[in-house]
């Protein structure tokens, strides 16, 4: 039971507590601080039987399945020849893949760095109780109603050098080479980005806030701190695990960016935009090497478990803990 | 310890964990095989008008007959290029399958996915003669045909716009130095030399495969999709690459055409727009160009014409590149019944004289034999007929290069076209890139 988040038994112990007898408290001090769910009742396991079934046969099987196919060479018709490490080795070995490795991390650093902050000032903005507020919010939050394709081909029509908004609204400086400028392209698309999911970190960090004690901001106040004492002093530090949790989705999301990117520039100009995730579907769908797109896939597999670690330890052990002890 | 005791929840956990797997498994188990009774065949081809209707309604006609049924479904362009793949990949072909020759056709005979029609076609001379001769080469892998011609032949014509050409002075290009003329000429007057949607890289492909054959003739490229690839590195590639350093030298391409794409048809606008003097395009551009431009094909400012020629090349005025046409093959994994019910809607549906007519007042050429008379009295009669008299006296018509290459080495060669059109790849890193087989 160890693998699932601590939060899950949990749950279904109280639950379950309520109508079974009530089960022995556990007397030591120490265990007190933990949940107490440490203990796996059969209710559990058969509660969690359907999604780790489903896990296993969605998510498992096709996992083994391409960690066997990058070690074969396949054209997607023909027979599949095992061939050993040949894919690994053209894997390694070839300039796209690392290329494509770095615009990955480019993609996360830089959508990081954008989205965050515009996400905790709007989160904390819009967390207040004023009625414009929550207008809003409803129009922040449009564009995640809308598909990543849709949003690509307007973004294209808009950006189009001769019939895009430059000619729409007259004004010549929005004439540039948008998408075929290697530099300009990715302005273009961690803009276009940053606008699709924005909304959605805000909508996280806005509930995170909503959260916080008003009778700590009161004691804060009191103390005669201001407003922007307040945001960095209890609002910054509540957000934590928010922080952690936005930033995790991020992460690992700009490992798996692809439709815009796939609608808006094919990976180019040139091979500009060629970020990992794609450069794996031209070459396993429009190449043909499913052998290599495997090994490229299953390399994406694992450098986003590691990420996903990597935050989780940024937050501490006990990333669940709560912070509201005392308020 | 680990307490194991089993209350009503837990029970009611395990139920619905149980049906949802046996609901899951239901999902998987999904598409049964259901053939009619009296035979019928599946038959896959690409959505879109005018075509859709055509094609759908010469289905229609043979389904009233009584040799049989085909079950025809549609699909979009890119989406079915993947599908039919994986498609046959996983052994679930329709019996009869669209392409378009070339590489991708043989990449399924050597996998025996396709049926080798030749001896068929002997024993059916008749319906064999009644199509053009040059649209058999792309069907052809090692000798056998395997797969049928349909549709309407596609060269890649220069199509100019003749009141711009008009304003700035200029005539339609027939040589190299013609063409720098007009680029020159539409540079200083301050409209597009030449529209391309260099995003789409097969557009910029046109360009290649027209410079490849009017300096070294189709010869250099008949040898690189036979599968010698030291062919890429024949001095007539580096000087076909130079020829494109030189388009670039000269600004000839639209300003931001490398962030224009060929699906939003906006290279055509530019057309009939009055924004640009030239455009090298396939031939159904016509259609789209007489459906979205106005008055601006009916009103004859739509201009068409051969691919310059350049001095000391070897390739000749009259010599075609494009899409001889689309193709129909079909699956070694059907029934014999299947197949024989294929076979007579191929025979005597697929390209009947309707469909033939339907294509001409469609705008496009069909790939059949005397079509003089029909021609002459369409609409677009001057443009069709011409396009029809180049493809009969056409020495060479060359394959798009996409659809002869296999499918590998024809996604390396548009990555290598992008970056020599952002001169990102001299012609020389061009032609080493493409014999070593390294794409992106």
């Amino acid at each position: 039971m160890t693998a699932l988040s601590p939060a899950t038994p949990q749950l279904a112990v109280t639950g379950a507590e309520a109508e079974a007898a009530p089960v022995q408290r556990a007397p030591s001090a120490a265990d007190s601080r933990r949940p107490r769910g440490e203990r796996v009742h059969i209710s559990h396991v058969l509660f969690a039987l359907p999604a780790l079934a489903f896990f296993a046969i969605f998510a498992l099987l096709p996992l083994l399945g391409v960690v066997v196919l990058s070690f074969t060479s396949w054209n997607g018709i023909g027979a599949i020849q095992f061939t050993g490490l040949t894919s690994w080795a053209e894997t390694l070995t070839r300039s796209t893949t690392w290329q494509g490795l770095g615009l990955v991390l480019i993609m996360i650093v830089a959508t990081w760095l954008l989205q965050t902050p515009l996400s905790i000032l709007l989160g904390t903005f819009l967390a207040g109780q004023q009625r414009y507020r929550n207008v809003l919010a409803v129009l922040y939050f449009l564009p995640l109603l809308l598909s990543s394709a849709a949003i690509a081909i307007t973004f294209k029509s808009l950006l189009d050098p001769n019939f895009g908004l430059a000619t729409g609204l007259d004004m010549p400086l929005l004439k540039q080479n948008w998408l075929g400028d290697p530099v300009l392209v990715w302005g273009v698309l961690l803009f276009i980005i940053a606008w699709q999911f924005i909304p959605f970190h805000t909508l996280i960090y806005q509930g995170a806030v909503s959260q916080i004690p008003q009778s700590m901001y009161e004691a804060a106040q009191i103390d005669g701190a201001g407003r922007v004492r307040q945001f960095f002093s209890i609002t910054l530090p509540q957000l934590k695990y928010t922080l952690i949790t936005s930033s995790t989705l991020m992460v690992v999301g700009a490992l798996t960016y692809f439709d815009i990117i796939f609608v808006l520039t094919q990976g180019g100009p040139g091979v500009a935009t060629r970020i990992l995730p794609l450069d794996m579907y031209l070459t396993g769908f429009r190449g043909n090497e499913m052998g290599v797109a495997s090994a490229l896939a299953v390399m994406l597999v694992v450098i986003g478990l590691g990420l996903a670690l990597g935050v989780q330890r940024l937050g501490g052990k006990d990333a669940s803990a709560s912070q509201m002890e005392g308020a | 310890m680990r307490n194991f005791s089993l209350t009503r929840r837990g029970m009611l956990g395990a139920t619905a964990g149980l049906s949802a797997l046996t609901l899951g498994a239901c999902g998987t188990a999904g598409p049964g095989s259901s053939s009619g009774d009296g035979g019928s065949a599946s038959y896959w081809s690409l959505s879109g008008e005018p075509n859709e209707t055509i094609y759908e309604d010469s289905v229609d006609a043979f389904n009233e007959g009584d040799q049989g049924q085909i079950e025809l479904t549609f699909f979009q362009n890119d989406a079915y290029k993947q599908k039919i793949r994986t498609a046959i990949g996983a052994g679930e072909a329709p019996t009869i399958i669209y392409g378009w020759g070339g590489g991708g056709l043989r990449t399924y005979a050597e996998e025996s996915q396709v049926e080798d029609v030749t001896a068929w076609l002997e024993e059916e001379a008749d319906y064999k003669n009644r199509f053009v001769e040059s649209v058999w080469d792309a069907a052809t892998v090692d000798e056998k045909i395997y797969a049928l011609p349909q549709g309407a032949t596609q060269p890649i014509i220069l199509f100019h716009n003749k009141t711009v050409l008009e304003d700035i002075g200029a005539e339609a290009p027939e040589t190299w130095d013609e063409l720098l003329d007009v680029i020159e000429k539409a540079n200083s007057a301050g409209v597009a030399p030449i529209s391309l949607a260099g995003q789409s890289r097969w557009t910029s492909m046109m360009w290649l495969e027209y410079l490849l054959d009017r300096v070294g003739g189709p010869d250099v490229f008949a040898r690189i999709a036979a599968g010698d690839s030291e062919a890429w590195l024949d001095d007539s590639v580096i000087a076909m690459g130079e020829k494109v350093e030189e388009l670039l030298e000269a600004s000839a391409f639209v300003d931001g055409f490398e962030s224009m794409a060929a699906d939003s048809n906006t290279d055509q606008a530019l057309m009939w727009t009055d924004q640009a003097a030239l455009m090298l395009h396939g031939g159904w551009t016509f259609g789209s160009m007489k459906a979205s431009g106005g008055d601006f094909v009916q009103s004859g400012r739509l201009g068409f014409g051969p691919f310059p020629t350049i001095e000391g090349g070897k390739g000749e005025l009259t010599n075609l590149v494009g899409n001889p046409c689309n193709y129909l093959s079909l699956s070694s994994a059907a029934s014999d019944e299947e197949k024989e019910v294929a076979k007579a809607f191929l025979k005597e549906g697929a390209m009947s004289d309707q469909v033939a007519a339907d294509l001409i007042a469609s705008g496009s050429v069909p790939v059949i034999m005397g079509q003089d008379d029909a021609l002459a009295a369409s609409e677009d009669a001057e443009y069709l007929q011409w396009v029809y008299s180049s493809l009969q006296e056409a020495p060479a018509f060359t394959q798009s290069w996409d659809q002869a290459l296999q499918p590998t080495e024809a996604e390396n060669l548009l990555v290598n076209i992008e970056q020599l059109f952002l001169g990102t790849l001299t012609a020389e890193q061009f032609a080493e890139n493409m014999a070593a087989g390294k794409g992106a």
